[in-house]
């Protein structure tokens, strides 16, 4: 009894570990679409390039891991910004379905590029981190990093909203995009920087998976739609909400997982989301609409 | 195109008794199974409904079929109408809340996504039972060659029984283009809450079209299968397979009934120009140029080459309208 | 100060301003009354540079507004109240007022223009913390102009302060407006309350459907014909 109780606990702090990370993907998801009202379905596929840009700087080129890092998050950001400009920036205008469908374009473009760039083998860091023992549970040290990690990102995002005059823009185009010239604001560029902003956090969300995972070229298909579970489920552009969604689905996915293989999980979360949509509709309205 | 009509019928059913040469008969029945395919999205598409996951339910009808065959030794004549229970039954338990509860334009489509990304994990966690991502094989019955196990190893049979679906799948278009089906969800698409007030079941009417267009893709896959006699994840079910469909319905024209069939040719003899120019080699360049022309589509040209080519016929100008009309959300 | 030269402008093919002169000197208060659908928001519109103008010139201290990009309009010392507030509604008072002094130019002086704000409005002091989205009508409008004021502008635009509010806070609110100009702040009103507006403004035009009809001091405006017949038709 008392060792069945030990695996539920690390169950559940896996879940809570594992909720970091998605809690950090759905912030950057959530910024995009709460200040340029897009959805970058192929946000997963920017994680899966910045992975696989960290495999090369460390594994194949042994940069230092840290300098690695660096460089991925500002070529992630990059890759947000590019994206903005040729893809998202042309069809403002449009329905909404279409600046999807525009990026689901970019999904398939990306998936094919890793495809035929790097092959479909998997491919892992080599890093091996330690394990913590923590009285009779054994937490790997990566998710731990990950979730720190994950936290003080969010706390720093969290700052430049609230503290400085970008951020506070940022926030404010959210809320009322018309009358932003009329405070000197070029939407423009607040565009930009948050699509930098979201391309970073995936960048880092990169940096933080690749730690635990394996890439290839579809690795974005294992938590890009649970990406878009927990920000929908949460609200589409409300941050607090999708902060609480990812750790919920986290917990199921890690319980699910603690019986059963690992893509139950999964299903479980998806089945959970259906059933929220009867029980709590509510939850489900994005803030604008 | 009264009398256009029957000659194109005509036309297009000898076609394999004068032209029997195997590889491109065997083209043509990839392409009017998967036109019949996109078709089927395109039937709740060109509403607004924009589903990516449709893979999902082409996944369903042919896994579904296989394994009732495979495991349960139940022939697809009663296999495949399984399926396509099945298959309605998902888009309803699906896209009953949704409607019900006003999730519509890229919150629907996001959830459907999220579907077709499930059903491919499905498949995968069952691997003991489908086999995973390595692939599944229906048995073969009778040397391959039966009716009762709906077999056939003779193209010039599946070509008949796929062109008789294609055909088919555009009487039932053209169907919905002329009920008042079609009327009611023009009408929600344009402001759902007049719709509403003005008496249309407004979530009915929706769910009606969903799982019409559920079914026929279901079906899509279960042919498939059948012909193939083989399937795998990715090439039954999946995102890709949902965002080729949109793609090759926005390339060829949402719009217009042959406008699904046009994108089906262009994808797929896209793909197989590459795979005989390029070999192995080319594995990932389709999906890679389909990204690109879907970008460049979406954004220059929503209509489709259909749909601009008819306007330009009519004398108008292809205006960058949406390629798919959404409610305000 | 401002010179608006045969202005035309309007909403895709829809025309709203025919051919629009009118001038602020430096240091006036002008108003700008007319029935609904005037063009009187237009008209503010046309000036901060949310619209473009099809037609005409607009200068302001002789840089030409037209070509000017909108966000740099604000630089230029034109600050514009909009028409129902338009405050940020999850936004603090704080965050609404320092969104009014974003440009650089301002910043620096934040911390004195808050000062000068809270002044003019002690209650903005008092809920400085509150989102501004909760606050009464004229709460809102006190919070909408001093977010303007906080750009230290040269010129400072307000459309319809009056709507939506009770008649009471209209008074105090026109009040208010006569104590800002103390400072040697220009103002451009556009207003349907003729009432009130008169009594603050030293010059005033009539606007209807597009065009200036009458133009004069407000005490001549008050006393004229013209300004019943374009309300009541008569």
């Amino acid at each position: 009894m008392g060792v069945f109780d030990i695996y539920l606990l690390e169950a559940l702090i896996n879940g809570v570990l594992l909720g970091g990370v998605l809690a950090l993907l759905s912030l950057g998801l959530n910024l995009i679409f709460g200040v340029i009202d897009v959805v970058w379905i192929c946000y997963a596929e920017l994680i899966m390039l910045g992975m696989y840009g960290m495999y090369f700087m460390y594994a194949v080129y042994h940069l230092p891991i840290l300098v690695a890092s660096v460089v991925c998050i500002a070529a992630v950001a990059v890759m947000g910004v590019i994206l903005h400009v040729l893809v998202i920036a042309p069809l403002l205008g449009s329905a909404p379905i279409n600046q999807l469908l525009a990026t689901g374009g970019v999904l398939f473009f990306l998936q094919s590029a890793a495809t035929v760039m790097f092959g479909v083998e998997f491919k892992n860091l080599g890093l091996r981190l330690p394990v913590l023992k923590v009285s009779e549970m054994f937490l790997s040290y990566s998710r731990l990093l990950a979730f720190v990690t994950a936290l003080l990102a969010m706390l720093a995002v969290y700052l430049f909203l609230a503290r400085t005059y970008t951020g506070a823009a940022v926030r404010a185009i959210a809320q009322d995009r018309q009358i932003m010239p009329l405070m000197g604001v070029n939407t423009h560029r607040i565009y930009v920087i948050t699509s930098a902003l979201g391309g970073a956090l995936a960048g880092l969300a990169a940096c933080l998976l690749v730690l635990q995972y394996d890439v290839h070229p579809f690795v974005g298909l294992s938590f890009g739609p649970l990406i878009f579970l927990i920000c929908v489920l949460g609200g589409l552009g409300n941050f607090v909400g999708g902060f609480a969604a990812a750790f919920v689905f986290a917990e199921i996915i890690s319980l699910g997982g603690l019986y059963l293989d690992l893509e139950w999980g999964y299903v479980f979360a998806f089945a959970f989301f259906i059933v929220m949509m009867f029980l709590r509709p509510q939850g489900l309205m994005a803030r604008r609409s | 195109m009264r009398r256009p009509l029957p000659l194109a019928a005509a036309l297009l059913l000898a076609l394999p008794f004068v032209y029997h040469a195997p590889y491109p008969l065997h083209i043509l029945v990839i392409v009017l199974i998967w036109s019949f395919a996109y078709t089927s999205w395109s039937i709740m598409g060109r509403f607004g409904l924009v589903s990516l996951g449709h893979g999902g339910f082409m996944g369903i009808g042919a896994y579904v079929t296989a394994l009732l065959w495979n495991k349960a030794h139940l022939t697809p004549w009663l296999g495949i109408p399984l399926a396509l229970a099945a298959s309605g039954l998902l888009a309803v338990v699906v896209a009953y809340p949704c409607f019900r509860f006003r999730i519509i334009g890229h919150y629907f489509a996001l959830v459907t996504l999220a579907l077709s990304g499930i059903v491919l994990q499905v498949i995968t966690a069952t691997r003991d039972y489908t086999g995973g991502s390595l692939g599944y094989t229906p048995e073969r019955y009778h040397g391959g060659n039966s009716l009762y196990a709906l077999q056939f190893t003779g193209k010039e049979t599946w070509y008949l029984i796929a062109l008789a679906v294609w055909a088919g799948g555009l009487w039932v278009w053209r169907k919905v283009d002329r009920s008042m089906l079609r009327c009611a969800l023009e009408a929600i698409s344009e402001d759902e809450d007049g719709a509403a007030a003005a008496g249309v079941h407004v979530t009915a009417e929706k769910l009606k079209i969903t799982v019409l267009s559920a079914v026929m893709t279901a079906l899509a896959g279960a042919l498939y299968c059948q012909y193939q006699m083989f399937i795998s994840p990715d090439t039954v079910s999946g995102i890709a397979i949902s965002l080729q469909m949109v793609f090759a319905v926005v390339v060829g024209g949402i719009y217009v009934s042959l406008g699904p069939t046009v994108g089906a040719v262009i994808t797929i003899l896209l793909a197989e120009v590459l795979r005989i120019s390029f070999g192995t080699r080319a594995v990932g360049w389709d999906n890679l140029v389909y990204g690109v022309l879907l970008v460049i589509f979406i954004i220059f040209l929503p209509k489709g080459i259909l749909g601009s080519l008819l306007d330009l016929a009519r004398g108008r100008r292809a205006s960058p309208q949406s390629a798919a009309r959404v409610a305000s959300a | 100060m401002l010179e608006l030269r045969s202005v035309r402008a309007g909403y895709g093919t829809f025309p709203a301003l025919f051919d629009v002169s009118l001038d602020v000197r430096a240091g006036e208060a002008v108003g700008v009354i007319g029935p609904n659908g005037a063009g009187k928001t237009t008209l503010m519109r046309v000036i901060s540079g949310l619209i473009r103008p099809t037609g005409g010139s607009i200068s302001m201290e002789g840089v030409d507004l037209g070509t000017t990009p909108a966000h740099r309009i604000v630089e230029l010392g034109i600050a514009h109240v909009p028409e129902n507030r338009r405050l940020f509604p999850r936004m603090s008072v704080e965050d609404n007022l320092k969104m009014g002094g974003f440009v650089p130019a301002a910043r620096a002086k934040h911390d004195g223009r808050l000062g000068l704000v809270y002044e003019l409005f002690p209650r903005l002091r008092e809920r400085r913390r509150q989102l501004a989205g909760t606050m009464s009508g004229g709460e809102q409008q006190m919070c909408a102009i001093g977010r303007a004021l906080m750009s230290d502008p040269k010129l400072l635009l307000l459309d319809e302060p009056s709507a939506g509010l009770a008649p009471v806070i209209v008074d105090q609110l026109f009040d208010l407006v006569k104590q800002i100009r103390t400072g040697g702040l220009t103002v451009l009103v556009v207003e349907q309350n003729v009432q009130q507006v008169l009594r603050v403004v030293d010059r005033a035009y009539l606007l209807k459907t597009g065009s200036i009809r009458a133009a004069g001091t407000a005490a001549e405006l008050l006393e004229s014909e013209t300004i019943r017949e374009a309300y009541l038709g008569v």
